[in-house]
């Protein structure tokens, strides 16, 4: 199951990534997972939310860059080398990993990660082939 | 359509008799009545009984931007003060403003080359011109009003600003004709876009573009998303405000309404006349002028002249487009730099808002350019090195255009100056001393 992801472009400048989750918090929208790519001139703010349509229009209305695409959010078993067997399973299938960061909630006692394949389709036939557990959508809202 | 055929479809031969005749006459007046130009002809060691030809001209000195402003406010004035109808203001980025001074007369000249641009410009008895220029001290404003009145068309003095009013009247109106600065006319159907207006609603068919430099590229822009033919107008306050020359739907070049402004082309390093064609510095005098007679202005634009026929069936010279000013010409390690070559790159990238800002610094002793843009959803990815990829790519764009290397770095939307006047898009921040 693919994953909607929105990323946020954020100029390198004081309070825009404040800005961001304030007018997010705002509307009521609760993250499930964040991370942020940080360059020396620009930063791209990664978000999981269950209403994706709905913060993408906040966004844009507060003059925001907003992109939406897919990611595939795994279960790691929370382990030593859990997250190492995931990745590993991509390493075999010569499959790129682009960035992977971690959500903020459990499930149980494993931890859930969010990955970004260069394709996406592909990561996602991998992993289900290898058994790992690919979540839903509604199993990540739900969280 | 041409407003006044006899002026402007005149024979070179009967045109410079005119000229030569009225050029005699402001000489001698400004002469007589201007202390300014009295003290500086004879420094010269000239008389105005030397000017026999056109061609004489070349031996009077030269006003600058500088004299004006020295003589603020009413020291250029060669009417008493009590035949002065009107004032109106230049402003300068130093100092004193430059006043320019009108009488009845004028504004009735004034009023009679704006009919002349706006019928250039298809706009007719029956079009209703929303004037989006500001009214004020400013020039636009008033020349685009006294035009329109003069053509008989119906005027919307509407003003710069209230983009949301600016929208409501366009479409309850029914507008036929815009006048407004080209990156009001950008921004305008900016906002007719995200609040889904429908372009074919609207019953534009023409638009005035002035008061600040654009491009081509730009052009096509306007007039995909306002659906109208955009056409350039020139002039400046000194002189008498906008209507010293207009663009008519060929497109190659601007009718310079050369009976009551004459214009010479300069090198403006070595100050000496250049020919048909070539590129200098735009230098206009004033043929008819009472309020204020203005000999030989250096007008620090960037044009050159072309005397072939047009097909429109004028006989005017036509000036380039303002393809830069001496004084915006950049100068970046030895290169010289125009903001419009910049801005020619950026509108050739498809997703890409024309709105920039140029920043010059000399961090070590070596000339740095940095170009800001606006970042948009068609540029932006979730990846770091896909949007590191886009910048490089508007770096090398930029970068064939100039010939130099830049640093180009994305912001957020409408971060940098939209404006309604003229656009701020270069900061120079190197320390000259
Ligand atoms: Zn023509």
């Amino acid at each position: 199951m693919k994953l909607k992801q929105i990323s946020i472009f954020l100029e390198n400048k004081k309070g825009r990534l404040k800005k961001a989750i304030h007018v997010l918090s705002q509307s009521k929208i609760n993250i499930r997972a964040l991370s942020i790519a940080d360059t020396s001139e620009f930063g791209i703010l990664r978000l999981i939310v269950p209403e994706v349509e709905k913060a993408r229009a906040i966004l844009e209305k507060n003059q925001f860059v907003v992109k939406v695409n897919d990611v595939i959010a795994v279960e790691v078993p929370d382990k030593p080398g859990g997250l190492d067997s995931i990745l590993d399973i991509l390493h075999q299938a010569d499959i790129n990993v682009e960035y992977i960061y971690a959500f903020v909630e459990k499930k149980t006692d494993n931890a859930i990660v969010v990955i970004r394949t260069e394709n996406i389709e592909e990561g996602l036939k991998t992993l289900k082939k290898a058994n790992a557990n690919v979540l839903s959508s509604e199993e990540v809202y739900n969280l | 359509m041409i407003w006044n055929k006899e002026a402007e479809c005149m024979s070179r031969e009967d045109k410079e008799s005119l000229q030569l005749e009225r050029l005699k006459e402001i000489v001698s007046t400004a002469y007589k009545k201007v202390p300014y130009y009295q003290e500086r002809f004879k420094k010269a060691g000239i008389r105005p009984e030397d000017i026999q030809s056109l061609g004489d001209l070349e031996k009077l000195p030269f006003t600058t931007k500088t004299d004006l402003r020295d003589a603020y406010p009413f020291g250029m004035f060669a009417v008493p003060e009590e035949d002065i109808l009107e004032v109106h203001t230049s402003s300068g980025t130093t100092g004193k403003p430059t006043v320019s001074g009108y009488t009845k007369k004028d504004l009735e000249i004034w009023g009679e080359v704006m009919a002349r641009a706006l019928n250039m410009a298809l706009a007719e008895k029956s079009d209703r011109i929303q004037n989006c220029y500001g009214y004020g001290l400013f020039t636009g404003g008033l020349g685009v009003h006294y035009g329109s009145q003069q053509l008989g068309a119906t005027v919307i003095p509407i003003s710069a600003g209230n983009t949301q009013r600016q929208v409501e009247i366009l479409q309850d109106f029914k507008t036929s004709v815009i006048t407004c600065t080209p990156s009001y006319a950008l921004y305008l159907g900016e906002v007719l876009e995200k609040q889904g207006v429908d372009i074919k609603d609207l019953n534009l068919k023409s638009g005035v573009f002035g008061a600040e430099m654009w491009t081509e590229e730009m052009r096509d822009e306007i007039e995909k998303r306002l659906g109208l033919l955009a056409l350039n107008i020139y002039g400046l306050t000194e002189i008498i405000g906008p209507g010293v020359a207009q663009e008519c739907p060929e497109k190659n070049g601007l009718h310079i309404f050369e009976d009551h402004f004459y214009p010479e082309i300069i090198n403006p390093k070595t100050r000496e006349i250049l020919g048909e064609g070539e590129k200098g510095e735009l230098v206009l005098t004033t043929l008819t002028r009472e309020g204020m007679p203005i000999i030989r202005f250096r007008t620090k634009d960037i044009t050159a002249l072309r005397y072939d026929k047009c097909s429109c069936g004028r006989t005017l010279v036509r000036m380039d487009r303002i393809t830069g000013r001496t004084d915006d010409m950049l100068k970046i390690r030895g290169v010289i730099v125009f903001p419009s070559q910049i801005e020619r790159a950026l509108l050739k990238i498809e997703g890409l808002d024309p709105h920039y800002q140029i920043i010059v610094t000399r961090p070590h002793h070596l000339d740095e350019l940095e170009v800001q843009v606006e970042a948009s959803p068609i540029l932006f990815s979730d990846e770091v090195k896909h949007v590191e990829e886009v910048k490089k790519m508007i770096e090398k764009r930029i970068n064939s255009e100039i010939g130099l290397r830049v640093n180009v770095t994305l912001v957020e939307p409408e971060s940098l100056p939209r404006s309604e006047g003229k656009a701020v898009r270069v900061i120079d921040k190197r320390n000259f001393d």
